[in-house]
């Protein structure tokens, strides 16, 4: 049994934040979750899907984010509680359906997680959505650690049912990927089916219905706040003139620095953990108390601005400060020492932060990036687009997944990227604006997520293009989920249609079509030349499944090659292909044999033929 | 109870998050009060792990530099890399085998000599216990069970509010019954090796 099912209430566990929270949906009675995955939320739905096997909740892999929460929407809408769960840039694909969907409200419960990323460990931007609570005027709750993401999911489901709208369960990095001990509660089994009854006039947002369904969410927005001032998840520590309001890990950092600096008697704390709507009279009767008041929150100055204009509003004289370029940052996230430093430095308490060793003597480390693994199919289609498209002027639109790796060198492949599908969209644009050849890489799951449109979009509009599908038969970079385009019979799992990525471009009316498989590389540079050369939009579809993701299916054949004495030290192998596996000793190349899978592309791009099969490995 | 510090850092593959997670365990079942954050950014790839364990009372579950009281490396040059967690009372325990980054193969960086490195770390902490963790762990039977002989020499310090006992237990109820009994032999060896060092 998955351990996240236990039935034991009162038992305590060690779990990530994001094993606490899909306990907590869990606990809740979650009938119908739904996700697009994506860092820092994925353990979240990876353990919800493994927990669905062995359960009566509905799970799904969605094609994108919008279409999981229009699922969770429409789940919620039939009477049952829903949860839909995306990192932070998901909202983004998610929030036309997300906007309107305040205006329509729920039935039963619905939560939407959005996961953030301050420093950007995983993503591309560190965009923070709390914003979305006030774009969307919905309700926004945040934890502060793992055990309290557990309660607060489940807290979410009561509000979001009281509302009779969608509630906002956000979280950062530092939650989803803490442990933290957790103790189990009672389990509400879900109400699996619900039924919609049909009601146009509040559920088909026309401009006459959107202008009633408006006044309901601004009406709703104003029963939250009063919720949000009496919640428990926003309360006061301790007591004093001075004041700190915070949110989410910064309340642990700012709990650590107030033992550190003895300050508990002297600095109250506002833990805001219901953050949007504000609850204005809480702060208000906080700051009244108070002379110094600072505000602790990564990100952006979302409740900074808030306060100031509450203290505005009364016509308080206090000093409020969070950010500021001698306090806190809106970059990156924070740490212990920098909320110690800050606090002391904004209260005018004597500190000395620990001291940091002198580290100028030590010599230059070797930087150690992530690098696509070896045998990575990857590496070898890159290979091949690049010889293909040798003396031409190109320009290579890439996308999000292990194969964003591509864009470093030796390789080389990817020159601009902005989100989850645009290399499509954005290489029409690059045919339209520039003579120069464009050549855009593109993975299997990321071509459903959002990559289809932007090649209808070429095809109608007839640009000159290659679009390259990198279709290595799973979403990898995410751990291996499933996506349209996986054979779910491999995962031993009935009951799914598999949809192939060739008919789907055919049916498209894309002109010229090329499968290769990239671990025959003579053939497939000869292929990809002609796809290269074709005028209008061709696309290369090159098929070859994750060499990790075989691995786990266990249907990866060994073989691994070594480097004979034929060798003269071209070094073309490591200098083309950079494969982890490769390494020097002596400035002569050789071939860890516990990291060779034997893709063999090394061995047919070797100018003496020197690297062959290793035999009569032990 | 006092709070105490412990920064893991590891490559990808080398079993960080495995140790991590016996603490953690091994102090649940022991009744002290743990966090942990990992970093593990495209670990699979080849990426670095970083764990942080804070024990005791505090809220926070990561880890400020210059903060660490223990530092345990998996991988020489990673230890390096992470000396700006520790302070001059910082105990360090590393492995010495190196995994030299791939940039060291394809002439992008110089992989550090490894008795300036030890001469580094020494200079900088308060005690340095460093050995071959990996002809520990082929010695134990498995060659992944590196991880295993570093937990050992960790609890070996005493520095960890955690017995030796209570992280076996951990190991014996939380990891894959097949490798018990080679862990639990890592641990020991990785203990005797601290001991003398």
């Amino acid at each position: 049994m998955h351990k996240l099912l236990t039935d034991q209430p009162g038992e305590k566990m060690l779990l990530l934040g994001n094993e606490a929270i899909a306990r907590g949906a869990f606990e809740a009675g979650v009938a119908v979750a739904a996700t697009y995955p994506g860092t820092p939320s994925s353990e979240i739905s990876l353990n919800l899907f493994q927990m669905s096997h062995e359960s009566d909740f509905y799970f799904e892999y969605s094609t994108n984010e919008k279409v999981s929460l229009e699922v969770a929407a429409a789940a919620a809408n039939s009477g049952v509680r829903s949860f839909c769960m995306m990192k932070h840039v998901g909202m983004n694909v998610a929030a036309d359906a997300f906007m309107t969907l305040a205006y329509l409200g729920v039935k039963g419960g619905m939560v939407i997680l959005s996961a953030d990323d301050p420093f950007m460990f995983s993503s591309q931007n560190e965009q923070d959505n709390r914003y979305y609570g006030k774009f969307g005027g919905l309700p926004l709750v945040e934890p502060s650690s793992v055990a309290e993401s557990k309660e607060m999911v489940k807290y979410a489901f009561e509000l979001s049912e009281k509302l009779q709208e969608p509630v906002i369960f956000r979280t950062t990095t530092r939650i989803n990927h803490s442990n933290g001990i957790v103790e189990l509660g009672s389990i509400t089994p879900p109400k699996t089916k619900g039924y919609i009854k049909k009601d146009p006039m509040n559920q088909v947002p026309v401009p006459a219905v959107s202008r009633n369904l408006h006044v309901k969410l601004l009406k709703n927005l104003k029963l939250a706040e009063e919720i949000a001032a009496q919640s428990e998840y926003n309360f006061i520590d301790g007591d004093g003139e001075l004041g700190i309001i915070c949110n989410g890990v910064s309340y642990g950092y700012a709990k650590d620095a107030l033992k550190d600096l003895k300050l508990e008697d002297k600095v109250k704390i506002l833990r805001i953990g219901f953050s949007n709507p504000l609850p204005a009279s809480l702060i208000k009767d906080f700051l009244k108390g108070c002379t110094k008041v600072l505000i602790i929150e990564e990100g952006e100055p979302f409740m900074e601005e808030a306060v100031k204009a509450f203290a505005f509003e009364e016509k308080m004289e206090l000093t409020i400060k969070g950010k500021d370029e001698t306090l806190f940052s809106r970059l990156y996230e924070f740490d212990p020492v920098m909320v110690t430093k800050n606090i002391a430095a904004f209260f005018d308490i004597a500190y000395t932060p620990p001291e940091v060793p002198d580290l100028s003597n030590v010599p230059e480390i070797p930087q150690r990036p992530p690098n696509l693994c070896a045998g990575c199919s990857h590496r070898a289609s890159f290979y091949i687009v690049k010889q293909a498209a040798q003396g031409m002027d190109t320009i290579c639109p890439t996308d999000i997944g292990c194969y964003t790796l591509g864009f470093l060198p030796p390789l080389s492949m990817g020159d601009f990227l902005i989100c989850m599908g645009a290399s499509a969209g954005a290489s029409c644009g690059f045919s339209a604006a520039t003579d120069q050849k464009v050549i855009a890489f593109i993975g299997d799951s990321t071509f459903f997520h959002s990559g289809i449109a932007g090649l209808v979009n070429a095809v109608f509009n007839n640009h000159n293009l290659t679009l390259v599908i990198l279709d290595n038969g799973t979403t990898a970079m995410t751990g291996h989920q499933p996506n349209p385009g996986v054979e779910m019979e491999k995962l031993g799992m009935e009951g799914y249609n598999r949809i192939s990525i060739k008919s789907v471009v055919e049916a498209l009316g894309v002109p010229k079509i090329t499968v290769i498989k990239p671990f025959k590389v003579k053939k497939s540079i000869k292929a990809v030349k002609e796809a290269l050369e074709f005028k209008g939009v061709s696309v290369i579809i090159s098929e070859e499944v994750c060499t990790l993701y075989a691995k786990s299916l266990k249907t990866l054949k060994v073989r691994p090659f070594h480097i004979t004495d034929k060798c003269k030290n071209h070094k073309t192998c490591i200098n083309e292909l950079a494969c982890p596996a490769f390494f020097l000793k002596n400035d002569r190349v050789h071939i860890e044999p516990d990291l060779c899978v034997g893709c063999a592309v090394c061995a047919q791009i070797c100018p003496e033929n020197a690297i062959l099969p290793l035999k009569n490995r032990e | 109870m006092d709070v105490t510090r412990l920064i893991i850092v590891a490559v990808g593959g080398q079993g960080n998050l495995l140790s991590s997670r016996v603490l953690g365990e091994a102090a649940l079942l022991a009744g002290i009060p743990v966090r942990m954050s990992e970093i593990h950014g495209m670990a699979q790839r080849g990426g670095v792990v970083e764990s942080a364990i804070v024990f005791g009372d505090a809220a926070s579950s990561i880890i400020s530099d210059g903060c660490a009281d223990v530092l345990v490396g998996f991988e020489p040059s990673e230890t390096l890399r992470a000396l700006n967690k520790c302070n001059k009372n910082t105990v360090v325990i590393t492995n010495m085998t190196p995994l030299p980054p791939f940039t060291v193969a394809i002439g992008r960086g110089v992989y550090p000599d490894l008795d300036q490195l030890q001469t580094l770390v020494k200079e900088k902490t308060a005690r340095l216990i460093a050995f071959d963790a990996v002809a520990l762990a082929k010695e134990a039977g498995n060659v992944l069970a590196v991880n295993m002989v570093l937990l050992g020499a960790l609890i070996q310090t005493g520095i960890l509010p955690l017995t030796a006992d209570q992280i076996k237990e951990a190991i014996r109820t939380k990891t894959k019954k097949a490798f018990v009994e080679t862990n639990i032999k890592a641990v020991d060896l990785g203990a005797a090796a601290a001991a003398q060092d």
